[in-house]
């Protein structure tokens, strides 16, 4: 092996896809923006959104007010939302919107709680399901009829002569004991290490695709296969370029993301120190986020070469990598999914062994047995992969396919 | 110089079946000495050059190509090979000048020659003007001429060119065999293919007419058209071919 043809394939090719606008677009261009406007735009999109609903004070309707004055006056001075006349078409605007629920009180409803008669009354709120909005006005009501109900239920008790603490025997109270940082883990674990796989994939995509079937597009690589260089050579150099846009891209949206979150006028960083849940990269779990990520772009990097070299054109091979990016997809959202934690044999798997490693580490959790498995297998997968590309490089049936 | 003995090459095609792309074709070609390979569409032309460049590997047969066998050298011929094929094909987005910088470093040259040697091919080509320049801004003549600098510039004994003078005009089809002429002259051993009757005749030694992947005839352009007891090529290319049939 002559690794001075291999440096000067690597360089030529390095120098051509800098040049090419597809690559900058999806090596450099892409990453760099990803991740700010993700969780950044995002974020703010759907904060605002929340705020704006939650500000908003939501307009009810009460019906059959005359049954329960009492209960009416409270309602009409809650702050929590505005009480408007009573109109029969009720139904209609709540499905319009224009209402945001309203409360049926059933006639002789305060007489009932008087005499204390059973069966209880039954008041009923009328709403508009998985309507956001309309949900905000069904808790605000809800609460404002749970506390009169406490309140006849003291005056209850009061009349028997019984305190209302008979009623609570004990409370209930909820701690987290996580650590913010696992929790930012458990949070981000599943949108970073599926950004980052995306990512090391679609950095090395377009290079892969231009550097072999593109090249058999143009009709350049006969010339090269006429140099004295070796295929083995050939495909080295090839995909040593590869493996670089692939890991520049990891690189990039790594320090995007890190950037994101630490300079001062993103302030997202302040936003969730103080919170319970710290979305804080150290610059450990980056580098060990980065290691495990290596082994995925060479196999991504071998396995892009060996498919795209496959194709007689660009578009060719586009339609052979789209299913890829499928593949690479499902294992990278299932680490999303609740219950879905690392063991020895999901660490074979590859792909989504990586993601749960990822999603260890930014929790702070290293299992350095299975890392170690995780690492290795990755290994594996990555030199089969170079291998079949060095394989279908010195297939004549694959190079000249007609 | 070339020596291809009963080269065979087969391809197998989904919906054509087998196909005999090169049957048995032997011929020499020596030092000094222009050979062309004249044959119509599909004859096995290329198949024919590719064979002798080592791109793919003969089914029967070999050929010594500078003293080395194709098969089982393939590394020793293809370094002292320059080989043009068909199309134009020039990386876009390279200029001339590291087009032909790239394919020096392939060939292991010492980057001091190779310097010199660039600088040299694109003067004697007239590419100095264009040499910065990116490659897919160039005419097509100007990117034939710079594919055949790059052919050229570890200075091959053996030169195997696929019709280089395919779809450029009268003036830089001519400078193309006016070089070819001076390669010839420096006792370079040039093959090439090509359609064109009066191209062939007026540049070649010695003249090879392949049709359906079989060697037909083959000799000196004047003796193949006594042979056919005609005075044109063409005329005596056409008989040859139908002779057969
Ligand atoms: N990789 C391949 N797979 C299958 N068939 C092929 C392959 N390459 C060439 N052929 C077939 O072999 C035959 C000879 O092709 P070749 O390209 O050598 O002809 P040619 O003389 O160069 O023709 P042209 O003047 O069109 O360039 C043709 O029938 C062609 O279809
Ligand atoms: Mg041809």
């Amino acid at each position: 092996m002559n690794w001075r043809r291999i440096r000067t394939v690597f360089r030529k090719e390095l120098v051509d896809a800098l040049r090419d606008r597809r690559t900058i677009i999806s090596t450099i261009i892409v990453p760099i923006i990803l991740f700010p406007l993700l969780t950044i735009g995002f974020g703010a999109v759907a904060a605002k959104a929340v705020k704006k609903m939650s500000q908003e004070t939501p307009s009810v309707m009460i019906l059959g007010a005359e049954y329960a004055p009492d209960l009416a006056a409270q309602l009409a001075t809650n702050r929590a939302f505005t009480v408007t006349k009573p109109r029969a078409n009720y139904v209609a605007e709540i499905n319009d919107k224009q209402l945001r629920a309203a409360v049926e009180i059933p006639p002789g409803f305060e007489a009932a709680l008087l005499a204390g008669n059973a069966p209880p009354p039954e008041i009923k709120i009328c709403h508009y399901a998985s309507e956001m909005r309309s949900e905000f006005a069904v808790r605000a009501l809800q609460k404002a009829l749970l506390d009169y109900r406490d309140q006849i239920v003291a005056k209850r008790l009061r009349d028997k002569g019984m305190n209302s603490d008979v009623l609570r025997p004990f409370e209930t109270l909820q701690q987290n004991v996580a650590s913010a940082k696992k929790v930012g883990g458990n949070l981000l674990g599943g949108l970073v290490p599926y950004m980052l796989i995306l990512l090391c994939l679609v950095g090395a995509m377009n290079p892969a695709m231009d550097i072999t079937a593109g090249e058999k597009e143009r009709g350049t690589i006969e010339t090269i296969l006429a140099s004295p260089i070796t295929r083995l050579e050939l495909v080295l150099g090839k995909f040593f370029m590869v493996l670089t846009m692939s890991l520049c891209t990891t690189v990039i949206s790594l320090l995007s993301y890190g950037l994101t979150f630490s300079l001062p006028f993103f302030a997202l960083r302040e936003l969730t120190k103080s919170g319970p849940v710290s979305l804080d990269l150290s610059l450990g779990s980056v580098l060990s986020l980065f290691v495990l990520v290596v082994p995925l772009a060479i196999m991504f990097s071998g396995l892009l070469l060996a498919t795209s070299v496959f194709a007689k054109s660009y578009k060719e091979a586009q339609s052979y990598v789209s299913p890829l990016m499928a593949l690479v997809i499902i294992p990278a959202v299932a680490v999303m999914m609740p219950g879905v934690d690392l063991n020895f044999s999901l660490a074979m798997i590859p792909i989504l062994n990586v993601s749960l490693v990822c999603k260890e580490v930014l929790s702070g959790t290293y299992h350095w047995g299975l890392i170690s498995i995780v690492f290795l297998s990755s290994c594996g997968y990555a030199a089969i992969a170079l291998s079949l590309a060095v394989h279908f490089f010195k297939k004549e049936a694959v190079l000249f396919r007609s | 110089m070339i020596a291809a003995d009963r080269l065979v090459k087969t391809f197998r095609d989904r919906k054509r079946g087998e196909i005999r792309a090169v049957d048995g074709v032997s011929f020499q070609c020596q030092p000094g000495q222009i050979y062309g390979l004249l044959g119509a569409n599909g004859a096995g032309k290329t198949t024919t050059l590719r064979l002798l460049a080592t791109i793919l590997q003969p089914t029967s047969g070999t050929a010594q190509v500078a003293g080395f066998d194709v098969t089982t050298q393939p590394g020793e011929v293809r370094a002292r090979i320059g080989f043009l094929s068909t199309a134009t094909a020039l990386y876009g987005r390279l200029t001339a000048r590291e087009t032909i910088e790239y394919f020096g470093r392939l060939n292991g040259m010492d980057e001091e020659l190779l310097q010199q040697r660039a600088t040299a091919l694109l003067e004697l080509l007239e590419l100095s003007q264009a040499a910065h320049g990116r490659c897919d801004k160039l005419s097509t003549g100007m990117k034939q001429k710079v594919s055949i600098a790059r052919t050229l510039i570890h200075d091959p004994p053996v030169m195997i060119f696929d019709e280089p003078t395919l779809g450029l005009d009268v003036m830089s089809a001519r400078a193309i065999t006016r070089f070819i002429r001076e390669c010839r002259d420096r006792q370079k051993t040039v093959l090439f293919s090509s359609h064109v009757m009066s191209e062939v005749e007026k540049l070649c030694d010695r003249i090879g007419i392949l049709h359906q992947g079989k060697l037909l005839a083959e000799g000196p352009p004047a003796e193949l058209k006594a042979r056919a007891g005609v005075a044109d090529l063409e005329d005596a290319f056409v008989r040859i071919v139908e002779g057969l049939q």
